[in-house]
């Protein structure tokens, strides 16, 4: 299972953080500090993966940002390295060539797209395609309520004149 | 054509979700200061100034909806850099109420960020959830069933469990995949509220969506982790899945990097690891399948490997099969082999399991692991000790334990200090192959991580020095004590020493410092005083010490000796006479009496070496008897059982109705019904048990309760040691050294590898701690051979013969097979960059057959993209209607970004591509030189419109991160 999931910038800068076991907000801020000590400082050879309390944390980079997953120990390292890219691979199609600002100004979005991968700390759908339209629907949607909310708004407008 | 596309994706990202402009200026701000702050502190300053706006507005009246929804991601933002949001929790509650499918959605996720399951607003939420799980909108079910997953706690499942199972029968598969996972969770949490429904898991195992039957595994896997027996049915079942996943008969979009749904087979694996695991025929029907996938394995790519992994973790839980073992060893030998760090721990890992079948198959890899153990990469190294520790027999136990505690001694992390410090002892309780060096061994494992290690450990060390070895002789185990008080008193030296430790110094010279005379009652007893004084110690410690200088006076005036008081033992039995603590308190006054009992009386209160003599407690305390008579008769109440107090406490206990209700754990739903005229009080546990603990007679004396600690000691002066043995006894924990498993002839090879593996231990551990690239390649043929003889001490004694040669035939092979693999690697990546490349223009005809069906025109059908315009079709505005058209141009340049950029196997195979075997070479190099040219095209495109769009809504890059534009996959 996968007790969280955290994406940090080189620079220790949290850009998300999801908790699937409980973690007090306190303990939270621990964990980070503690694994983006771990992590960052780690050489770029090295396994992608960190013992840490038991747990084991894969993390992954890509450009200036580190993906980490905490895992149980019993896990499967290789597969969880590959949920990291599944993910990303996801945002990738989403945002178009996904850069850390994206997630910075999307963080809501990436959000609902994990909600789509991960659900209590479980894979449920490794299908890229899936999951894409599955978000896809719900964005139309949102558009649609956008609209229509517009459009009442400018029959408002008109109305008053 | 470009600049169409461009202006299409611009108009794209400001219309649809893609872009930034759904947020107002204001929050843009907020997340560019925070991106541009310096320091953690100026971030916390800009954070609680947001925070401050935000308690002011959002409790402003008539927040417009849409407002309110930005509010809500901004407190979002603000919690997950770690501040406190919980004035805002409530909005976001209330937005989970609204009818619109955005807002309600935001609500959802802003609440499953902020609450735990155990949150008071949870109660709030409930019937939104309730209501949102009958919606006809199965995405409003999504959302709803999502957050199920996160709030629904152990009180709360039954009210909405119903309905979870009836989505099991959605029409729509992702509301099915989400009822299957939210029905898991709720196992999870609370195993007995759902086990009436386990049953309907099996029958999702069976549903049409690949989707649901992959998210089904989870819960089985759980399941039959906790009940192999019953699911034993099944193995049919998932082996003819698996089957079928492996050849690919599940729909393209569920492949993942041209293998087919890696992660189903993985949870496939899982499950079949478990159900073959001891079970001869069940396994018999795993055999053939797990043949095949690795006659196809495909260990060029990450996930292949992680298939092959959980392959070979397969094979060692199933009952063994020779073939499928040779398969598994020539799989593991392949991860040893590999250059990646993260393939190699796999191969340590996968070690691991297989020796446990056959212990014989780590030889041949013993310098691979033994170059793993010197890695400077701590995950590797941690994980190889973990390998030692599985292959740890009495022949390599020292070296063994002397590696793990050097290394334990270097590092800082705690948490693993206590895990390797219980592994030394464990070890050396069980392998030891002398009493001399399990004591200097437990010495070194307490000096350092003595606060670490669990207080059993130290009750067993002094168990042992005090049974010794459990056989008759008295020489022995007298030498063992002595020289076990030899070096606790050359310890007491040393600046500072582990609580624990200090007691377990304290006990041992308190029972024998003066047992075989080399030291005088004086000495010892001044040692003790030193003790107190020079470590700053706790009470625990104090009292251990006190308790053994009473012991040592004890023995002095059993021989017939007068005990002198020395003037600072003087002063510490004053200062513990003053104590706050009533127990040393206790101690230092029982000491003053024994001081002034005569020779015979002292004899019979502290016998001489009486630590491992039985003492018996009379649990019915027949000597209070006559007591309990006599105040019978002077009127007292007569005890009543605790079987037939049952009636009476209900009515003492008018509260027990109401404990059991919450005993029970439920709330309830549903209206209540009509009172019924006064029920018969039923008892709840809770209620007996408040006064039996009062009511029972505890043997424990009750003044010594005090601290835990301080109840753990012997604190009665009469038999302190008696007490202390039968503590040990109750620990009930098993004995597990004593048995001398060595025998004389063997003695002396063992010996002789110790001293090498010792003095090789020194270098290795020194060479470390320098320049490790350096030193190792300057004396490499040094080292060479102490690896050999460091892997000959930790690998048996047959290797150490037959070392040499062995090794350089491995390190040729190695080499071999090392190219072998690379030229492996070539060919099979090659098709996929070609694949790539040529997907989106015209499909040219496969470069290299390679058998694989029809993938260049089978890709187009995987853009989901594609799929979106004929969902979205013609309601879509058509601003966002371009998005996908332009996104799909400068997307497959990325895919192969994304195959270049995987940091294990095919990374290499990158570098190969150009020096591979001749026949690839020649069409991967051309690939290879283009693949760089468009690789780099559209990425600072990209970058550059994001920054367009970056200005558009008043974000400046600025200088000092240029990586936020940086794509992730380039």
């Amino acid at each position: 299972m996968i007790h969280f999931v955290l994406l940090i910038s080189r620079q220790g800068k949290v850009r998300l953080t999801k908790w699937y076991s409980p973690y007090a907000q306190k303990e939270r801020t621990k964990v980070i500090r503690e694994l983006s000590g771990l992590i960052l400082t780690r050489g770029p050879k090295l396994c992608n993966f960190v013992e840490w309390r038991g747990f084991k944390v894969v993390y992954r980079r890509y450009a200036s940002l580190y993906f980490c997953m905490c895992i149980d120990a019993a896990d499967n390292e290789l597969e969880v390295l590959e949920i990291i890219h599944h993910f990303v691979e996801i945002l990738d199609r989403y945002f178009g060539s996904v850069c850390e600002l994206d997630l910075i100004f999307n963080f809501h979005k990436a959000y609902y797209i994990l909600d789509e991968i991960l659900i209590a700390g479980e894979l449920q759908e490794s299908s890229k395609k899936i999951v894409a339209r599955l978000i896809a629907a719900q964005d139309s949607l949102v558009e649609a309520a956008k609209e229509e909310a517009s459009s009442i708004s400018n029959m408002i407008a008109q109305a008053t004149k | 054509m470009e600049q169409l596309k461009t202006i299409g994706r611009e108009l794209a990202m400001s219309s649809q979700g893609g872009g930034w402009a759904g947020q107002s200026k204001e929050f843009l701000d907020l997340v560019k200061s925070i991106g541009e702050a310096r320091s953690k502190a100026e971030e916390d300053r800009i954070i609680l100034r947001e925070i401050e706006s935000l308690r002011r507005r959002i409790a402003e009246p008539d927040v417009p909806r849409r407002r309110m929804k930005e509010y809500i991601i901004r407190l979002v933002y603000a919690e997950m850099l770690g501040h406190d949001a919980s004035f805002g929790y409530i909005h976001a509650v209330k937005m989970t109420h609204d009818d619109s499918l955005p807002l309600k959605r935001t609500g959802y996720l802003a609440v499953t960020l902020f609450l735990s399951d155990d949150h008071d607003l949870i109660i709030l939420i409930i019937n939104t959830i309730q209501k949102d799980l009958r919606s006809d909108n199965y995405l409003i079910v999504c959302a709803a069933l999502t957050a199920a997953c996160k709030l629904i706690n152990e009180e709360t499942i039954p009210a909405v469990l119903p309905q979870v199972v009836d989505l099991l029968a959605h029409s729509k598969e992702a509301v099915r995949k989400k009822a299957v996972m939210a029905l898991h969770r709720f196992y999870q949490r609370s195993p007995a509220s759902v086990s009436h429904l386990v049953s309907n898991f099996r029958k999702r195992l069976c549903d049409n969506d690949p989707g649901v039957m992959g998210a089904t595994l989870c819960p089985l896997f759980d399941l039959i982790t906790e009940d192999v027996n019953s699911y034993k049915d099944l193995v049919i079942s998932f082996v003819s899945i698996l089957k079928q996943v492996a050849e690919r008969r599940l729909p393209k979009t569920y492949d993942y990097h041209q293998m087919p749904a890696p992660f189903v087979q993985i949870k496939l694996l899982k499950i079949l690891a478990l159900l073959g695991s001891g079970d001869k025929q069940a396994s018999g029907h795993i055999y053939n399948v797990l043949g095949d996938m690795f006659r196809k394995s495909e260990t060029s790519s990450n996930i292949g490997n992680a298939v092959v992994y959980e392959c070979i973790c397969c094979v060692s839980s199933i009952y063994p099969n020779t073939k499928l073992l040779d398969a598994a060893v020539e799989a593991t030998s392949k991860f040893l082999k590999s250059d990646s760090h993260n393939l190699k721990y796999m191969g340590i890992d996968a070690l691991g399991r297989l020796i446990k079948i056959n212990p014989d198959i780590a030889e041949e890899h013993q310098l691979a692991v033994i170059d793993c153990l010197e890695d400077p990469d701590d995950t590797l190294k941690r994980k190889t000790f973990e390998l030692l520790y599985k292959m740890t027999k009495s022949t390599n136990v020292e070296v063994i334990v002397d590696r793990m505690i050097d290394y334990m001694i270097s590092i800082n992390d705690n948490h693993y200090k206590t895990e390797i410090a219980s592994r030394c002892v464990e070890l050396a309780e069980q392998f030891a192959p002398s009493n001399q060096w399990f004591i200097q061994t437990m010495n070194k494992v307490f000096e350092h991580a003595g606060d670490l290690v669990n207080i059993r450990v130290a009750h067993n060390l002094m168990r042992l020095i005090a049974e010794g070895f459990g056989e008759d002789d008295e020489g022995a185990d007298s030498q063992l004590r002595s020289s076990a008080v030899d070096s606790y008193l050359r310890i007491l030296g040393e600046p500072k020493l582990p609580s624990l430790f200090l007691q377990v110094i304290c006990w041992v010279l308190g029972e024998y410092g003066t047992a075989d005379g080399k030291y005088s009652a004086a000495y010892i007893i001044g040692k003790l005083c030193d003790v107190t004084e020079a470590h700053l110690c706790n009470d625990t410690v104090k009292a251990y010490a006190i308790s053994a200088i009473m012991k040592i006076c004890a023995f002095e005036i059993a021989a017939g000796r007068k005990v002198e008081m020395l003037p600072e033992c003087q002063s510490f039995i004053d200062e513990l006479s003053a104590s706050h603590s009533t127990d040393l308190q206790q101690r230092a006054y029982e000491l003053q009496a024994l001081l002034c009992l005569d020779r015979q009386a002292v004899e019979n209160v502290m016998p001489l070496d009486a630590s491992c003599e039985d003492f018996e407690v009379d649990t019915n305390l027949s000597f209070l008897d006559g007591f309990v008579e006599q105040s019978i008769e002077n009127g007292a109440s007569p005890y009543i059982p605790e079987s037939e107090r049952a009636g009476m406490s209900s009515v003492n206990n008018f509260r027990s109705p109401y404990q059991q209700e919450a005993s029970g754990h439920t709330l309830r739903f549903e209206a209540y019904e009509l009172p019924k005229p006064s029920s018969i009080p039923v008892i709840s546990q809770v209620s007996i048990s408040a006064p039996t603990a009062d009511l029972v007679p505890v043997p424990d004396m009750t003044y010594y309760r005090e601290s835990d600690q301080a109840s753990k000691i012997s604190s009665v002066a009469e038999a302190s040691s008696a007490d202390i043995g039968i503590r040990l006894r109750l620990d009930g924990v098993q004995k597990k050294w004593g048995k001398p498993t060595y025998s004389s002839s063997s003695s002396s090879t063992t010996a002789e590898k110790a001293t090498n593996g010792v003095t090789h231990v020194d270098g290795g551990v020194k060479s470390q701690s320098r320049d490790i690239s350096h030193d190792s390649r300057r004396q490499q043929s040094e080292v060479s051979s102490e690896k050999q003889k460091l892997a000959a001490s930790l690998f048996g004694a047959s290797a150490s013969k037959t070392e040499k040669k062995p090794a350089s035939t491995h390190r040729v092979a190695k080499g071999n097979t090392a190219n072998a693999e690379r030229s492996g690697v070539t060919r099979a990546v090659s098709p996929e960059i070609s694949k790539a490349k040529v997907a989106p223009s015209s499909p040219p005809p496969d470069l290299l057959d390679l058998g694989e069906p029809i993938m260049p025109t089978s890709t187009p059908t995987m853009d989901p993209f594609k799929e979106l315009e004929g969902l979205i079709g013609p309601t879509l505005t058509p601003a966002s209607l371009d998005n996908p058209a332009t996104t799909s141009g400068p997307k497959a340049p990325d895919l192969m970004a994304l195959y270049t950029d995987m940091p294990t196997g095919s990374s290499s195979s990158g570098v190969t591509l150009a020096s591979g075997d001749a026949y690839s070479a020649d069409k991967s190099s051309s690939l290879a030189k283009s693949v760089p040219t468009t690789k780099k095209g559209p990425n600072p495109q990209d970058s550059l419109q994001k920054d367009a769009t970056a200005r558009q809504v008043g974000v400046t890059p600025t200088g000092n991160n240029p990586n936020l534009f940086r794509d992730l996959l380039g």
